[in-house]
């Protein structure tokens, strides 16, 4: 085994790509802006030095460790300059700490605080910028920029999109769309995962917190939450309670506590996802037209693919996604009632994800014109809400969602994972329903974090290619190698955000590096404990079919694509 | 919206350099170096037939000072205020161009797409001081009044 000396103690070296690595492994959370283990590495914040026994200075992300090598995290030398560089940033920074939204969620904060910056020397003498609001989805606000640059290698190396980018050069710097465009003018798919890179809030959440406290506080309006599998594992990150656990239960008293009328479970909307795409893919195999099918679950997925790859339109599903065929429902379901009782109903989808705000606003998924799930608010968001009530979330009791959109099947829960949907399309289309069947689709590639996963599964007598892909650069390669015909399949699965929902652009993350590997547990946990693994075994299902549905799937669960 | 024309001959240029990302700098120089400009339309157009982002062909594009998304008129005038023009009072030579033009620090082209002004660090041209050129052409030792003449002949050779 190799070492190198950290503050006095040997640490072996164990194939880290860079020093940085060593030193977090050996217990020591060295403060950076622009390091991601997942992106490649820029070196320009600084904030990472380290001194070598030479007294040389250097940013340890960008370099390799070396045996025998000697440093030091945590010299005068280092302090002052590591608080000179909070000093210089915070000069041309916005220092409003209590308005801004990401106040108590800020790593430029939270390091000035650290690092020990208690006053700024220098005067902020930079221009004010607009905020661009264009987006549904993301506010991008440039005065809060700390120039790290790690939405654009997000935007450009994770999602394949590269909507903004540096522009100009020296103190006139600035992450820009091309020509200071809006980002509602560019190929912005929504998926916030530059929001959640960003150590600021130069990039954050558009909220729609006052548009539902508007609707709680109308007593002419029905106020109905539908909640998505992913958003139960991460809301109790910012109340204590262990990473990866399942909070839906709190959740619903939560909800409750705070004035929503009925509670259900976006996982339902996912067992009709199920039923659905099944029967599309079905049907799709037997044609052979239209294939391979891609998943239409993910927005920001499917508005990348009408961006750059038009012409493959047809082969996305055509249902809705979990959350508008559950909102869909709803509204069909509470439709006479409203009428009786002189009320509107107003559904509120809480969910992992940015880009479900613009989802929402697409015709296509409308029902006869009326746009059917009324906001989303994400997981950030919710955690607010429950903040401003002052809800005690760790303590308070338990209780299960209502009936009959409040229980689902283990099936629909794992939507939140990378491969979530194909194993709960899997088990939906396997003869065999029982256990050793649920553990046999489990291990034959479904699960797992690689970007790109590829399996053959036996669908009656049919061998059924499927490919499994999360971060939307490598979809776009997969795209290309379809069009080029290196590549061939009969069932794609795509979600933009790295691993699935469960890290989507509008959940909390908060310190520590297993926020992953936890959540991917709870789902999976979740999925287990549920009495109901297979969709088909969900008892509510029928009902709704037979009672709400009434034969108008393609009016209700699938987008309409005429108009 | 550009005549079909711009795009040919972007069309020719990209073809010289070849679809390669590493051809952006040169192909913009020679659109630049054709219509004394870089249209913004061209830059979009260049950054998708060689598949590099919008947001990144303009990173690059506002990175380096020579490039201009603005059209420039007919007589480009680059006054030189590096150190020895600076000296020499160059600055009496942009204001009376200014005046003479009507353009400010902000408004670098007349309204007849005649002139533009721009103000350059060095045009190496030291000697001369203070300098300026005309679509490269330099005129040295310039005085204000030299520069009422010179705008008064652009004219007339404009009018002509
Ligand atoms: S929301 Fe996604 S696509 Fe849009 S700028 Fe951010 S990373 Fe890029
Ligand atoms: S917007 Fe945020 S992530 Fe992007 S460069 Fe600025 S501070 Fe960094
Ligand atoms: S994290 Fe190393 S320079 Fe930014």
């Amino acid at each position: 085994m190799e070492y190198m000396t950290i503050d006095s103690r040997l640490v072996p070296i164990e194939g880290e790509k860079n020093i940085l690595a060593v030193i977090r492994k050996a217990g020591i959370d060295i403060p950076t802006f622009c390091y991601h283990s997942e992106l490649s590495i820029y070196g320009a914040c600084r904030m990472c030095v380290v001194e070598d026994d030479r007294g040389r200075i250097f940013a340890s992300c960008s370099e390799q460790p070396r045996p025998g090598m000697v440093i030091k995290t945590n010299t005068k030398k280092l302090q002052q300059y590591r608080k000179l560089i909070i000093e210089l940033l915070l000069s041309s920074h916005c220092r409003d700490c209590t308005t801004c939204t990401n106040n108590g969620m800020c790593d430029l904060q939270s390091l000035a605080y650290k690092v020990g910056v208690h006053a700024v020397r220098f005067l902020n003498n930079k221009e004010q910028l607009p905020l661009d609001m264009s987006s549904p989805c993301i506010v991008r606000d440039p005065n809060k920029c700390i120039l790290c640059g790690d939405c654009v290698r997000t935007c450009a190396e994770i999602q394949g999109v590269g909507a903004i980018d540096f522009a100009y050069r020296g103190s006139k710097m600035q992450v820009t769309p091309a020509f200071n465009k809006c980002l509602s003018e560019t190929d912005c798919v929504g998926c916030g995962q530059c929001r959640v890179v960003c150590p600021t809030a130069a990039i954050s959440i558009r909220t729609n917190v006052t548009e539902v406290w508007d609707a709680i506080n109308d007593p002419n309006v029905r106020v109905v939450a539908q909640v998505a599998p992913a958003v139960r594992l991460a809301v109790g990150d910012r109340f204590g309670i262990p990473k990866g656990e399942n909070s839906m239960g709190r959740l619903v008293t939560a909800l409750r506590m705070m004035g929503f009328d009925e509670v259900y479970d976006t996982n339902f909307g996912a067992d009709m996802t199920v039923i659905e795409e099944s029967t599309e893919l079905a049907k799709r195999l037997e044609s052979g037209e239209k294939l391979p099918l891609f998943t239409s679950c993910c927005p920001a997925w499917v508005k990348f693919l009408e961006n750059k790859y038009p012409e493959f339109a047809d082969n996305v599903s055509t249902c809705r996604s979990p959350q508008g065929m559950l909102s869909a429902t709803i509204k069909e379901y509470f439709k006479k009632k409203d009428e009786e009782e002189g009320k509107t109903t107003y559904v509120v989808s809480i969910m992992p994800c940015t880009a479900k705000k613009a989802e929402i606003l697409r015709p296509d998924n409308f029902t006869n014109g009326r746009q059917d799930t009324d906001i989303v608010i994400t997981t950030v968001e919710l955690i607010r809400m429950i903040r401003q009530v002052g809800i005690k979330f760790s303590e308070i009791a338990e209780e299960a969602a209502d009936m009959p959109f409040g229980y689902a099947s283990g099936s629909a829960t794992i939507f939140g994972i990378t491969g979530g949907v194909t194993e709960a399309v899997l088990r939906h289309l396997s003869d065999d329903k029982s256990h050793n069947s649920l553990n046999a689709i489990s291990i034959s590639g479904v699960r797992g974090n690689d970007n790109f996963k590829e399996l053959t599964a036996k669908v009656g007598e049919r061998d059924v290619k499927i490919a499994i892909v999360h971060g939307l650069a490598r979809a776009g390669q997969l795209l290309e190698d379809i069009k080029a015909g290196k590549a061939q399949y009969d069932f794609v699965e795509v979600m933009a955000c790295r691993r699935g929902c469960i890290l989507g652009g509008g959940q909390p993350y908060e310190e520590g590096h297993n926020t992953r590997s936890a959540r991917t547990e709870g789902i999976y946990k979740a999925d287990r404990m549920t009495p109901v693994r297979y969709t088909s075994e969900n008892p509510n299902l029928k009902l709704v079919y037979d009672e709400v549905i009434c034969g108008k799937e393609h009016e209700l669960l699938h987008r309409n694509l005429k108009n | 919206m550009l005549d079909k024309s711009y795009y040919q001959k972007v069309d020719e240029i990209i073809n010289i350099h070849g679809k390669t990302k590493a051809a952006l700098i040169p192909i913009m120089q020679d659109i630049q170096a054709e219509y004394k400009y870089l249209a913004p339309e061209l830059l979009t157009y260049v950054a998708k037939e060689i598949g590099v982002t919008e947001a990144k062909a303009y990173s690059v594009a506002t990175f380096y000072e020579n490039f201009s998304f603005e059209q420039k008129g007919k007589y480009v005038i680059k006054v030189c205020d590096g150190t020895a023009c600076h000296v020499r009072k160059s600055s009496t030579i942009l204001s009376k161009l200014y005046e003479e033009l009507g353009l400010s620090k902000d408004k670098h082209t007349t309204d007849d797409m005649m002139f533009t002004v721009e103000t350059v660090s060095c045009l190496g041209a030291c000697g001369l001081a203070p300098a300026l050129t005309v679509n490269d052409e330099v005129h040295p030792a310039m005085t204000p009044e030299k520069v009422s003449t010179l705008v008064k002949e652009l004219r007339g050779e404009a009018n002509e």
